[in-house]
């Protein structure tokens, strides 16, 4: 494990902003640290780069306890959300600013920055301010001066969100890329599940100064460990009652202890039986919203007084608010205490099975 | 907005006409009266011994308390922007109140605490240190009196600006001087600059304070302005319009440089 956390608590004045953190990342892994605004993401990120004090717990970059060894000194690079570039100081002295201060020679340090600014793309704008730049470039700088020193961590905290959202996307195939060609672990801070999933190898869910669940992508999507993660990661919808609906039914009637959550991708809308491979284990619906949502439809449907929210795609037959439709549910989240369990609708499978 | 041109011309009318009134006009009586008697009665009057021991002073009153308020501005702006403390409002208020007092109470302050009644009077006296009525009581009241005027530039500056710089540059660990010297300084040059002009500024006009800790005693407490008073109170107001008007021309020297300095930050922000 190249960075772990081990118990680690942290205090502003009553606000707790880390509680019990306790984590490991793998060397040469891009990692994402996600959760809502306040969830303690940044302060974690800080912590690692000694730019914060814990009030208690260790923290170990490459086997060794760096609580006390001053931020500079840790092999960092970090990568500010505000990109912090010293706007006196041109793209050139930017990136060379960490190599100046390790006394490198002008050849080395020449040599550095060239690489550098090739690798960023911005060959030629050596002499450009800050303010000469747009946010994407400013960014890029950003990343190549927390690269220059050749650091073995780099931390980025929010490293797109200040960047509109065209340019935003390119910019995080590039980081990861480029992230991936050169090696180096990273830690990166984002509220955007969407930039996380796209951009890590592994994700790290912070909520309330705790984490919730460390796992790649495809594992917090399909398994949620706790109640919080299964709302967080995608969109979804609480359902206080789900065994009122085919398929889902409790053995004894006895209404269940804990609520469901489903997603938008467990509901399948089907205009007529034909559209559907499973009508038995369909319910019945009615439209009550319909929204084009670009790549797809978004349809709002009651079933059985409950709203649920599904998707169809552009070439499915339009539908209009008040038609009734068919409504399969494929599979519904429900939460013991912490402990997240995926129940499949019954008649479905079964009836899949007679088919085959 | 839709720009009225009435609107715009009456208040263009009103600021001439108050500025004129206000400004101009007596800036003109004091050069005009100043050389009411020709040059010889003007550069007599300038080059006093008197006259030239009391510039003399206010150039000695002012660097001092330029040079220790730039000090201590940065220290305190960087203090107040850069860290988080308990007191820190306290701090803040504290450096806003000689603005909120009279000079002449701050004048008072120190004849209290360094004068004859003051408990350090036995101290002083035995170390044969004099600061009221002498030069160093002058210097402290000036530097009293004009200490906000950098910090107060610094700290809104230095806020906007946020630490995000200053700690990149101690991610690749640079050390606390050098971050001064490379990131933070040339951040706020320019408004540290101002704020050198206008401390400068009031230091040299400074007349409250100055008159109560000075003791008027010609050719070796009196400043500029005091010495101006002097004259004009022994009806001499040729001599006392001449060194005004050098207190104007230095006025007018560091209004241009405010405006050069002025001019320069806005073209390169």
């Amino acid at each position: 494990m190249y960075v772990e956390l081990k118990q680690i608590n942290k205090k502003f004045g009553d606000f707790k902003a880390s509680q019990d953190v306790n984590f490991s990342i793998e060397q040469g892994k891009l990692v994402g640290l996600l959760g809502p605004s306040g969830s303690g993401k940044t302060t974690i990120l800080r912590m690692i780069a000694g730019l914060e004090k814990p009030d208690s717990g260790d923290i170990m970059i490459g086997g060794s306890r760096v609580n006390d060894i001053a931020p500079g000194k840790r092999g960092i690079g970090f990568v500010f959300q505000s990109y912090a570039l010293f706007r006196h100081m041109t793209l050139f002295d930017n990136i060379a600013f960490g190599l100046t201060l390790q006394k490198k020679s002008k050849k080395e340090i020449i040599q550095k920055v060239n690489e550098l600014t090739e690798l960023i793309g911005l060959t030629g704008f050596e002499g450009r301010y800050p303010n000469q730049l747009s946010g994407g470039q400013r960014q890029r700088v950003a990343f190549a001066r927390a690269l220059a020193p050749n650091p073995k961590l780099l931390l980025l905290d929010e490293p797109f969100a200040a960047i509109d959202a065209k340019v935003r996307k390119e910019l995080r195939q590039w980081l990861r890329t480029t992230i991936g060609k050169l090696g180096v672990t990273s830690i990166f801070v984002t509220h955007d599940q969407e930039e996380a999933v796209e951009v890590a190898d592994e994700i790290i869910i912070t909520n309330r100064g705790q984490i919730e669940q460390k796992g790649t992508p495809l594992q917090i999507y399909k398994k949620p460990a706790t109640p919080f993660v299964a709302q967080f990661i995608g969109e979804s919808t609480i359902i206080e009652d789900y065994t009122k609906f085919k398929g889902f039914e409790s053995n004894d009637g006895a209404k269940p202890k804990e609520k469901g959550v489903l997603r938008p991708e467990f509901i399948e809308i089907a205009k007529d039986e034909t559209e559907i491979l499973t009508p038995l284990a369909a319910e019945k619906g009615i439209v009550r919203a319909i929204y084009f949502r670009g790549n797809n439809i978004q349809v709002d449907i009651e079933v059985k007084g409950q709203p649920l929210t599904g998707y169809r795609t552009l070439e499915q037959e339009d539908l209009t608010i008040g038609m009734e439709v068919f409504v399969l549910i494929h599979r519904v989240y429900t939460f013991e205490g912490s402990h997240t369990e995926v129940i499949e609708n019954r008649i479905k499978t079964e009836q899949n099975s007679v088919y085959i | 907005m839709q720009e009225n041109k009435y609107v715009k011309y009456t208040l263009i009318g009103i600021s001439v006409v108050f500025l004129t009134l206000m400004l101009i006009i007596p800036l003109l009586v004091v050069i005009v009266e100043a050389l009411s008697k020709g040059f010889a009665v003007y550069f007599k009057a300038i080059l006093d011994p008197f006259a030239l021991k009391a510039m003399n002073l206010t150039l000695i009153a002012t660097v001092v308390a330029v040079v220790c308020n730039t000090v201590f501005g940065l220290c305190a702006a960087w203090l107040l922007t850069k860290y988080s403390f308990k007191g820190k409002n306290i701090l803040s208020s504290l450096i806003d109140l000689p603005f909120a007092i009279s000079p002449v109470i701050a004048g008072l302050v120190f004849v209290m605490t360094f004068g004859r009644i003051s408990y350090l009077n036995d101290f002083l006296t035995a170390n044969n240190l004099k600061i009221v009525f002498a030069t160093p009581g002058i210097i402290l009241a000036t530097i009293f009196v004009t200490f906000p005027f950098v910090t107060r530039e610094l700290i809104p500056l230095m806020h906007a600006q946020g630490k995000d710089e200053e700690e990149a540059a101690t991610m690749m660990g640079a050390s606390g001087f050098t971050i001064f010297r490379k990131v933070t300084l040339p951040n706020i040059k320019w408004g540290l600059i101002y704020g050198v002009v206008l401390c400068t500024a009031r230091a040299m006009g400074e007349f409250g304070a100055v008159s109560v800790v000075s003791g008027h005693i010609r050719g070796k407490t009196n400043t500029l302005p005091l010495h101006i008073e002097i004259l004009y109170n022994e009806y001499n107001f040729t001599a006392a319009f001449a060194v005004a008007s050098i207190l104007v021309i230095f006025a007018i020297l560091i209004l241009i440089v405010r405006n050069i300095v002025e001019w320069k930050n806005e073209k390169e922000a």
